[in-house]
């Protein structure tokens, strides 16, 4: 029998060891303890915008179909017919009234049930087609964020969330008052673990080194709002896993700061809009259409980060996929969507200004944290002057690894747990 | 006279090997002040303004494509990537005396820090005749794996 490592002697406080991010038995114990036990993040409202759509997508390693049935109601579905295991949907995403496993053609309902299969009669009176549903995962949704989880036993989402459900409710105000919808999405792998992606979106350190080039290819007034490091900011550890870090305060609250001047890249959507919108309005549309200052980090596959979801996937213990889904106004001018969407393309994805060098970074922590024996990747940044708010959360400077740390707490919670090492072993 | 073929094929091929060679400064000339770079994700979409792409570079953004892949301040094209790309299978959809439109496939190999990498693309070239001889209006690089997850890419396609 291989002896499994032991997770707790390998992440401390302040410290990890580098086999984390290569440590192919620790990662196959991640996805059992935890991508199968905590709710995992699989769709936006918007990507089920009438009853009968559906987009299929992954809990973890586990193929599902994300379905809204002709009540309304939102399912996740094991992707895997019931019959001889094939997949029953292999379109990414559309409209459908069954799905029909293409091999011996069992049907299955919007929800899952199993309507019917070809010459029942096979089975004599065996086949209860109440008993094969295409397995459910439990779900739940908070504000247009839909998750599901393997685990019947953990607390409900809401609670799950807790304080970054009022993050969740400032972000979405770059809907300027109409409700958000994705617009696309930027998807990419890199030759590297999961949780160096986790770590990054809590990371304002690397900022100004890492994205010298895109800093350059923006106006001084753009610059000067991305010159957080030293700012007002914090990152603030909201339990079970989850943190926000805040670059620009002033970005917090999009519906704030009204009265602010309109920043000059703006000035020309401003004008066109003013055609159509009364002035309030205007100003409303264009400090939602700049992003959020801030990225809500929630453990372990999602971000709101900034002005996209940034959802990663774990593919192998040195292979993650990376989305980055663009979002814009359901109903809002199309102009402004358009903006949002020249301005995602021009950080985000492998071909904007921003993700190739973060994916570079990435990619050589994969590499470099191979060098060598008992060498500890360092999480301490910021924790000197750590502090709790009177809610009794921590908080640190905007580049302080305080978010990281929170991660890898809930790691360690999640990576020690007696019942999911039990399951597992069963 | 209509642009021929063989025009068009001599122009796309100069701007392939300025691309594999690393002329960055002397590529942006070979586009009209209005022409587009575009890399969609959905190469079906009817108006790739309206969606999202990989890339969607006006004059302006392409310039700074380049002055970033110059720059010395872009860890991942720093060293830069190698490309060999090959462009074949053309096909002129449209042509009279001052446009035409190109079709071609482009295969083309990257090697980046001791990885090589493939990406295999149709290509549509709108092409124009000015006084200085042909233009790219746009250039859309439609790669195979469009709506699959790519790698990154510090270069130009």
């Amino acid at each position: 029998m291989t002896l499994l490592p032991d997770p707790a002697s390998l992440v401390n406080e302040d410290r990890a060891d580098g086999s984390i991010y290569n440590n192919a038995l620790l990662y196959d114990m991640e996805m059992d303890r935890i991508f199968k036990r905590n709710w995992i993040w699989v769709a936006h409202r918007s990507d089920l915008p009438d009853p009968g759509s559906f987009i299929t997508t992954f809990v973890g390693q586990h193929p599902v179909i994300v379905s809204r049935d002709r009540k309304g109601e939102v399912h996740v579905l094991l992707n895997r017919c019931r019959h001889r295991g094939a997949t029953v949907c292999e379109h990414k995403s559309g409209k459908a009234a069954s799905f029909v496993c293409p091999y011996h053609g069992w049907a299955y309902g919007q929800d899952g049930a199993l309507r019917a299969v070809p010459q029942p009669k096979g089975y004599g009176d065996s086949l209860d087609k109440s008993k094969l549903p295409l397995v459910s995962l439990r779900v739940e949704d908070y504000n247009g964020m839909i998750f599901a989880t393997f685990n019947a036993d953990i607390m409900p989402l809401d609670e799950w969330l807790g304080p970054a459900k009022i993050w969740i409710d400032l972000f979405m105000k770059q809907g300027a008052g109409w409700p958000i919808k994705t617009m696309g999405e930027h998807k990419f792998t890199f030759p590297g673990n999961w949780k160096i992606q986790l770590e990054n979106t809590t990371d304002a350190y690397h900022f100004p080194i890492v994205h010298k080039s895109f800093l350059d290819s923006v106006d001084n007034q753009t610059q000067n709002i991305f010159d957080f490091v030293e700012g007002d900011g914090f990152v603030e550890d909201l339990g079970n896993g989850h943190s926000v870090m805040v670059m620009i305060p002033e970005l917090v609250d999009l519906e704030e700061n009204l009265d602010a001047p309109i920043p000059e890249r703006f000035q020309k959507l401003a004008e066109a809009l003013s055609k159509d919108y009364p002035p309030e309005k205007v100003r409303q549309i264009v400090r939602a259409v700049g992003g959020s200052g801030f990225n809500l980090n929630l453990y372990p596959n999602v971000a709101c980060s900034m002005a996209f979801f940034r959802v990663l996937r774990p593919l192998a213990v040195d292979e993650t996929e990376i989305r980055h889904i663009a979002i814009g106004m359901d109903g809002g001018p199309e102009i402004a969507n358009e903006v949002r969407l020249r301005l995602h393309e021009h950080f985000q994805g492998p071909l904007g200004f921003g993700t190739p060098d973060d994916s570079e970074a990435w990619d050589r922590v994969q590499r470099g944290a191979l060098a060598g024996y008992n060498i500890d990747i360092l999480l301490n940044r910021g924790l000197e002057h750590e502090a709790k708010r009177e809610s009794g959360l921590l908080f640190s400077d905007v580049t302080a690894e305080t978010g990281m740390r929170a991660a890898y707490r809930q790691w360690l919670t999640d990576m020690t747990c007696e019942t999911a090492i039990e399951e597992a072993a069963q | 006279m209509s642009i021929t073929l063989a025009d068009a094929i001599e122009f796309i091929t100069l701007e392939a090997d300025m691309l594999d060679y690393g002329q960055f400064k002397e590529w942006l000339s070979l586009y009209t002040p209005d022409g587009l770079y575009i890399v969609p994700i959905d190469p079906d979409a009817d108006d790739y303004q309206k969606k999202l792409n990989y890339a969607y570079d006006n004059a302006e953004m392409r310039q700074n494509r380049v002055t970033r892949l110059l720059s010395g301040r872009a860890i991942s094209a720093m060293p830069p990537a190698h490309t060999v790309r090959l462009l074949g299978r053309y096909r002129m959809l449209e042509t009279d005396e001052t446009k035409c439109i190109v079709r071609c496939a482009q295969m083309l190999t990257e090697m980046r820090q001791g990885r090589e990498r493939y990406y295999s693309a149709n290509v549509t070239f709108h092409l124009v005749k000015t006084d200085d001889g042909l233009k790219i209006d746009r250039k859309i690089i439609c790669l195979l794996t469009s709506t699959e997850a790519l790698t990154t890419v510090s270069y130009i396609l």
